[in-house]
């Protein structure tokens, strides 16, 4: 099997002040896998985040970004604007809908630059254009076709902010994904979810990931996620990666489980159910 | 039994209500003893104090029967404080009846000066109405849409209203001439305002942009030799009909009422610069109604919303930003122009911060971003002190009682319903689970 590199991030630093929050950290994720990144609270995961996708500036490190066919780009040089418009999306720890806005609308203005350029910039659209118009019947049916999908298109006209949460997270990765990324990066997606709810996100990102052949770049808690759909996962411990590599080879990592249960527990790797007690 | 319940609640409250009136007026005898209860009277040997027990007595006594008033009526009104039955009812017959409304509003509005008994006063109000419409629609924009507070949206009335009268003057260029460049000078300045601005939000920016508002205000007050300074710019040209004035003579070609073979009468112009602002005001509507339709105009709502997820789908918060400052400078400079040219004379003393803070108050009133609301708190605002001119003193006192009791019971302005930009289901009403 070919997987062609997505994402390559090397030495990547990011210090806050006096505060190292990342220390020289380099790790890949690639086209059509999951990725997940995991680490205890304060490990700096969410940090790695705001890094690729623009909303920090690293100290440290270059970021590269390349997509087959294209040529490659530096993220860390990058506003976080043109960072989504190069097709890394993402998704947030706290989510970040448009509230007082409709379902269908938080996808369509997902879909904002190329609509924008459809009704040129404003003027066809103004002038009631055919050519914008069919450009938004055609963004409807892309929002309409991820409604379905993540089963809200009975939902479509209401207002985001009064769905369920459960609802508002798939809507969340639904907006994401209508921007057309090569990169989707999810931050805790099944946070707050019950056990089916989290279940059937596994579905969905497997389905989103094998459908599209996009790269995930996911960071969880829910080890069930975790180990259960990702391809590659990269440990982090104050900063540091303390670990790289499948799912299995991670499980029997001693570092991995001293990290997360402490330098004196006693935990036989073995004998423990992954991820629920260690 | 329940009867004897209500009963003693009532008895209940009538005693906190007493004590609470009582709790009132005491302050009311601490604090009035010294502003009310002496005067200062000059004499033959200098000053003297007067008592004036009488006032400080029915000062203290209002107080009481208000308080209690008030108090009383509280629990009621905590009841249903946001859900005043007629108010509520108000809101949604507006909802559903949008388009005959609308409708009817602008039929009314075009037959308005030809009506038998509205005369030139009422005219010449109606105008200064639209302007404010007009204002207002042109900073629900920003303000509305886009959620960017701007308290100095006067500076780009200011600087259309100076555009033109300083083309019209000093080029005799004519009103539809300098139309668009009011606009676009307007357009310009508000990006030019807007750029260094655009990192700040909410209480950041809406100092920054009152104090941008002074700034042209102070500039055009004392560089005297672009603006006349405080003396302002007189003789600026009245707006034309193709070409004819509306005067009794003209210099050349014709004027209005000998075109039309009609006798003189200065009721035309009025009526005519009436028409012209309502004109203006839909073709604001229009725009802003059409543009709330587009990828802008949701991508300005999108970042009034979050501009951390805008950023993270692609959106520029930068240019997007400055679009909404643009357009809603253009059309503040739109409605400056034609204040220039209906008033003839403009000074620095037109376009003072109660101005800015009128238009506000008027979005905020009307539902931020509702169209219709904005028509009603402009009449309101404008109408309501014209009402109150016998009692002129009070005026303001009412004014702020008035926006008190719309923010108690319509917190979020009048008509604050937001319908969506686009519907998969129009037809289907949206049932709140």
């Amino acid at each position: 099997m070919t997987v062609s590199e997505l994402l390559r991030v090397e030495h990547l630093t990011m210090e806050f002040g006096g505060l190292v929050a990342i220390e020289d950290l380099s790790f890949s994720a690639a086209q059509g896998e999951i990725t997940a990144i995991i680490g205890p609270n304060g490990a700096g995961k969410t940090t790695v985040f705001n890094c690729l996708t623009g909303f920090y500036k690293p100290t440290v490190g270059r970021l590269t970004f390349s997509v087959l066919g294209r040529d490659p780009v530096y993220l860390e040089r990058m506003e976080g604007f043109r960072i989504a418009r190069a097709g890394v999306a993402r998704t947030f720890q706290n989510i970040r809908l448009f509230p007082a806005m409709s379902v269908l609308e938080n996808l369509i203005v997902a879909q904002h630059n190329e609509l924008m350029r459809a009704s040129l910039f404003s003027v066809a659209g103004l002038l009631g254009l055919s050519r914008y118009r069919d450009a938004e019947s055609g963004a409807v049916k892309f929002a309409s076709q991820w409604l379905e999908r993540i089963g809200l298109l009975p939902d479509a006209d209401r207002q985001a902010g009064e769905l369920p949460y459960g609802d508002q997270r798939r809507l969340e990765i639904a907006r994401a994904m209508c921007s057309k990324p090569t990169l989707l990066c999810l931050d805790e997606p099944a946070a707050g979810l019950n056990r089916n709810e989290s279940a059937a996100l596994n579905k969905l990102l497997r389905n989103i990931c094998d459908t599209y052949g996009i790269g995930i770049l996911l960071i969880e808690h829910d080890m069930s996620v975790v180990m259960n759909i990702s391809d590659h996962i990269v440990v982090l411990d104050y900063g540091k990666k303390i670990s790289d590599g499948s799912p299995v080879s991670v499980r029997h990592d001693p570092r991995v489980i001293r990290a997360y249960l402490g330098e004196e527990a006693e935990c036989d790797p073995g004998a423990v159910e992954p991820g629920l007690s260690c | 039994m329940a009867n004897q319940s209500s009963l003693g609640l009532e008895k209940l409250r009538a005693s906190a209500v007493l004590k609470e009136a009582g709790l009132a007026s005491l302050v009311a005898l601490v604090l009035a003893l010294p502003l009310i209860g002496f005067r200062t009277v000059g004499g033959g040997d200098g000053l003297s104090f007067e008592f004036r027990w009488e006032a400080l007595v029915v000062s203290v006594v209002i107080v009481f029967l208000g308080r209690s008033l008030v108090t009383a009526m509280h629990g009621v009104w905590r009841l249903n404080r946001f859900s005043l039955p007629g108010f509520q009812r108000f809101g949604s017959v507006i909802e559903r009846r949008q388009v005959l409304l609308i409708l009817g509003i602008i039929v009314l509005a075009l037959l308005f000066p030809l009506m038998p008994e509205v005369d030139r006063r009422a005219v010449d109000l109606a105008t200064l109405v639209l302007i404010y419409v007009m204002l207002g629609w042109g900073l629900n924009i920003v303000v509305g849409l886009a959620g960017l507070l701007d308290l100095g949206y006067v500076a780009f009335y200011a600087v259309g209203a100076y555009t033109f009268a300083l083309l019209g003057t000093v080029y005799d260029w004519s009103f539809w001439g300098c139309l668009p460049i009011a606009g676009a000078v307007a357009a310009m300045f508000g990006i030019l305002l807007g750029y260094p601005v655009l990192r700040l939000r909410g209480d950041y920016l809406a100092i920054v942009t009152l104090g941008f508002g002074e700034i042209i205000r102070v500039v055009l007050t004392n560089w005297v030799a672009l603006s006349g300074g405080p003396n302002g710019i007189a003789g600026i040209p009245r707006p034309t009909l193709f070409g004819l004035e509306f005067t009794r003579r003209t210099r050349e070609g014709h004027s209005f009422h000998e075109y039309f073979d009609l006798p003189f009468s200065g009721d035309h112009r009025i009526i005519f610069l009436y028409y012209v602002i309502l004109i203006l005001a839909l073709i604001t509507n229009i725009f802003v109604l059409r543009i709330r339709k587009l990828p802008i105009g949701r991508a300005w709502e999108a970042l009034r919303e979050d501009e951390i997820a805008c950023r993270s789908l692609g959106i520029n918060p930068v240019n997007t930003k400055l679009s909404a400052f643009a357009l809603g400078a253009m059309f503040g400079g739109f409605a400056g122009a034609f204040f220039a040219s209906r008033n003839g004379f403009i000074s620095p003393e037109s376009f003072t911060f109660i101005e800015s803070a009128i238009v506000l108050s008027i979005v905020v009133l009307g539902g931020m971003g509702s169209q219709i609301g904005v028509v009603l708190a402009a009449a309101a605002i404008v109408l309501l002190p014209e009402a109150l001119r016998e009692f002129s003193e009070y005026r303001m006192l009412v004014f702020g009682l008035a926006m008190v009791l719309v923010m108690v019971w319509r917190p979020r302005g009048l008509l604050a319903h937001r319908r969506p930009t686009l519907m998969l289901n129009p037809s289907r009403p949206i049932a709140p689970k």
